[in-house]
């Protein structure tokens, strides 16, 4: 890693101080945007109240693709550029990505099943989901089984990567698929009522994303220091002759 | 055949590979790290190898020396300094000008002596058909087995194989490591004039090997590793002594003399 | 060209391990077999998702076939040699993956007549159907030479290849199965196109993507 002018301590107390300002930050958020969405907001023509829980579930799809988008993107940036902060940060934000994917399809279900009769109903949205949770649960357990370090962030790179361009392509097909089936119903238009607790709630799930993705990384860095060797040897204390060379080796230090 | 396209670093026109440059040393090899775990399997390993000249590589379990071929052979990235093969720096470069013959045989079980040689010959885009390759596998004394599945073999043969894939390669610096090993007497003189021929040729050769008296004839100068730091070099005929002291050293400071 | 000669000694290395080739047919078929008992003896239930059982015993079969694959790569470490030669890692993967998509063809063909035995799914439509499992084939392959190049230098191979590769071949899954179901049941309304046109888009993504991303997992 490279060095920098302020200490690991120093650096990491910055990173807490900034989570815990977005997570206080979040939490304000969340409980205004609640409070509007499941008092003040009217209910949905259709679904009545059950409807209320789109309120947390837009928001968490809108920031579970944004910390997979994020991780592909910090994927890209360590291949190319190969600065372990990178690694970090991949790794915080897939484990993020899982989480807010295995929530979705919690609260897919819970919404399904009052409104659907079913658990689980084959939407195209949450079905992707559902595939891009097992993919990406699929690159946590390589990073698990991966020893060495520059690999293990090489590959799970790789892996990311290859994930991610699988999206699209999944989401057409689930479509294709279920739209021979059944119709697609969900509310399109919203009124002004509806979007703004919706966008309030957008706003704190980010910041609590983001809390999570710093402190996370934050962990991930701790551990790879601990894996990484120390700074590179010293140069050598005195100069190595070499047979045939003009001048003495002076071993520069990188 | 991939052609590298860097430069040589010393301001000169680049040659066609291949062609081995009239000028300046085969290898050479400044602060050279590698990491392994949490320690450093070479910790800044200086090396000069001049064309024609045969090194031999010594050094405890564990000093470092596989780690060294390896990563001089462009299988590793190395952590830190800079090698250059005939004036030419790059892992590309690096893996066209060197061969490596290590621990494993490099080879596909399932078949043949003569088809695993073939897909090395193809891949370096040289004429691959059996006429062409059968006096290469006479060479090295598989010739009788050519159309045996490698998996038959035993270790010495599975050597002798790799031993054709290096006369195949035709390098600029061979990486040997531990090349002695598993070879019956037979093929242990067909290695001693083999290293011979290549040091004529004007291919210089690193041997690393636990047979000091045996390196210490065959060899022109010899390096020492400890703990992936050169401890030593000089002429290949003093090391044993130099190597006895080191070990000697070595156990009395184990025991707190 | 590299490419060709990679190609060479795939197809060698295929052609020689053919027995080991069919010992994942009859894997294939056995677990056709498996599935008609766990979906009960009613045959037109068998046929409607004859397709769907075709292709769930194919993507299991070709995780063992493409494990297989880079077992002879690793276990002396050829392919490094090769890469030192230099050989380059795009030719390589190519060669490699081109391999494995005949194989695969090979497989799925060859598990067609089972599958016209076992559930009474027979089709007129040959070619269409060999047009679909080639694509199948080749969406599985892209991926899945990847995939299987690191997980045959893992410890951990026979869990991570089928959990990386699975949930990510789940529109090709999903498109053949399809494919499949129209050609035994009838395509009154003319889809087969469309699913076959995104099995060439699944295939127009990853065989790029495949050869860009092998050399960061060939290598050290």
């Amino acid at each position: 890693m490279s060095q920098s002018t302020s200490s690991p301590a120093a650096k990491g107390d910055r990173s807490r101080l900034v989570a815990g300002i977005l997570i206080a930050l979040s939490l304000v958020l969340l409980s205004i945007g609640s409070y509007i969405g499941l008092f003040v907001a009217p209910p949905e023509f259709y679904m009545g109240d059950v409807q209320r829980i789109m309120y947390i579930h837009v928001p968490t799809a809108w920031n579970g693709m944004l910390a997979l988008t994020f991780a592909m993107v910090m994927a890209v940036a360590f291949l190319v550029t190969r600065n372990w902060k990178y690694d970090t940060l991949l790794e915080a934000g897939i484990e993020v990505g899982v989480v807010f994917s295995f929530l979705l399809c919690v609260q897919g279900s819970l919404w399904a099943k009052p409104t659907w009769g079913v658990w689980w109903d084959w939407d195209p949205r949450l079905t992707t989901v559902a595939v891009m949770l097992f993919a990406f649960l699929g690159v946590l357990a390589l990073r698990h089984f991966v020893e060495d370090p520059v690999r293990r962030a090489a590959w799970s790179a790789v892996a990311t990567i290859v994930s991610f361009a699988d999206v699209p392509i999944v989401y057409f097909s689930v479509r294709w698929w279920n739209s021979l089936h059944q119709l697609q119903t969900s509310p399109k238009m919203m009124d002004k009522a509806m979007a703004r607790p919706l966008h309030i709630n957008a706003l704190a799930v980010m910041a609590l994303a983001a809390a999570f993705i710093i402190l996370r990384a934050k962990l991930a860095e701790t551990r790879l220091r601990d894996q990484l060797a120390p700074p590179l040897p010293e140069a050598n204390p005195s100069p190595i002759a070499l047979a045939g060379a003009p001048e003495p080796a002076t071993g520069g230090k990188a | 055949m991939l052609l590298p396209s860097t430069k040589p670093s010393d301001g000169t026109n680049s040659d066609a590979p291949g062609r081995v440059r009239e000028l300046g040393p085969a290898l050479e090899v400044r602060g050279l790290c590698r990491r392994y775990g949490r320690s450093w399997a070479l910790a800044q390993v200086d090396l000069r190898l001049e064309r024609g000249e045969v090194l031999l590589l010594a050094g405890s379990n564990g000093s470092g020396k596989s780690t060294m071929l390896r990563v001089l052979s462009g299988a590793l990235r190395p952590d830190a300094g800079t090698i250059k093969v005939e004036g030419f720096e790059g892992r590309d470069e690096q893996r066209l000008r060197t061969a490596l013959v290590g621990h494993y045989f490099n080879t596909y079980e399932a078949l043949s002596a003569l088809q695993n040689v073939q897909i090395f010959s193809r891949l370096l885009g040289r004429p691959s058909d059996r006429a062409a390759l059968m006096p290469l596998l006479e060479t090295v004394g598989l010739a009788h087995r050519a159309d045996d599945a490698v998996h038959t073999f035993s270790a010495g043969m599975h050597k002798r194989l790799a031993l054709s894939r290096l006369l195949l390669q035709q390098p600029a610096v061979a990486l040997l490591d531990e090349p002695y090993g598993q070879l019956d007497p037979e093929g242990f003189a067909l290695l001693d004039s083999l290293i011979d021929q290549m040091r004529q040729r004007g291919t210089a050769v690193i041997v690393a090997s636990h047979l000091l008296e045996h390196g210490a004839a065959l060899c022109d100068r010899a390096l020492l590793l400890s703990k992936g730091r050169v401890q030593w070099t000089g002429p290949a005929a003093e090391l044993p002594a130099v190597s006895k002291a080191a070990s000697a050293s070595r156990l009395a400071a184990a025991r707190g003399t | 060209m590299q490419l060709f000669a990679a190609l060479h000694k795939d197809l060698l290395l295929s052609w020689r391990t053919r027995a080991q080739a069919s010992a994942v047919f009859a894997f294939g078929a056995a677990a056709l077999l498996l599935l008609s008992f766990a979906a009960g003896p009613d045959a037109e239930a068998l046929r409607h998702n004859a397709g769907g059982f075709l292709w769930v015993a194919l993507l299991f079969a070709s995780v063992l076939s493409l494990s297989a694959s880079f077992q002879v790569e690793y276990e002396q470490r050829a392919m490094e040699g090769l890469l030192l030669l230099p050989a380059s890692p795009r030719a390589l993967y190519y060669g490699k993956a081109i391999a494995n998509w005949l194989q695969l063809t090979v497989l799925g063909a060859m598990l067609v007549p089972v599958m016209v035995v076992l559930f009474d799914a027979g089709t007129w439509r040959v070619f269409p159907l060999l047009g679909v499992i080639a694509l199948g084939a080749a969406g599985i392959s892209a991926p899945g030479t990847l995939y299987a190049a690191m997980a045959a230098q893992l410890r951990a191979q026979q869990v991570l290849l089928p959990l990386l590769l699975l949930p990510l071949l789940v529109p090709v899954l999903l498109a053949c199965v399809k494919a499949t179901s129209l050609l035994v049941m009838g395509d009154p309304m003319n889809q087969l196109g469309s699913w076959m046109l995104l099995l060439v888009a699944f295939n127009a993504i990853f065989w790029p993507l495949g050869g860009l991303l092998f050399g960061v997992v060939a290598e050290e």
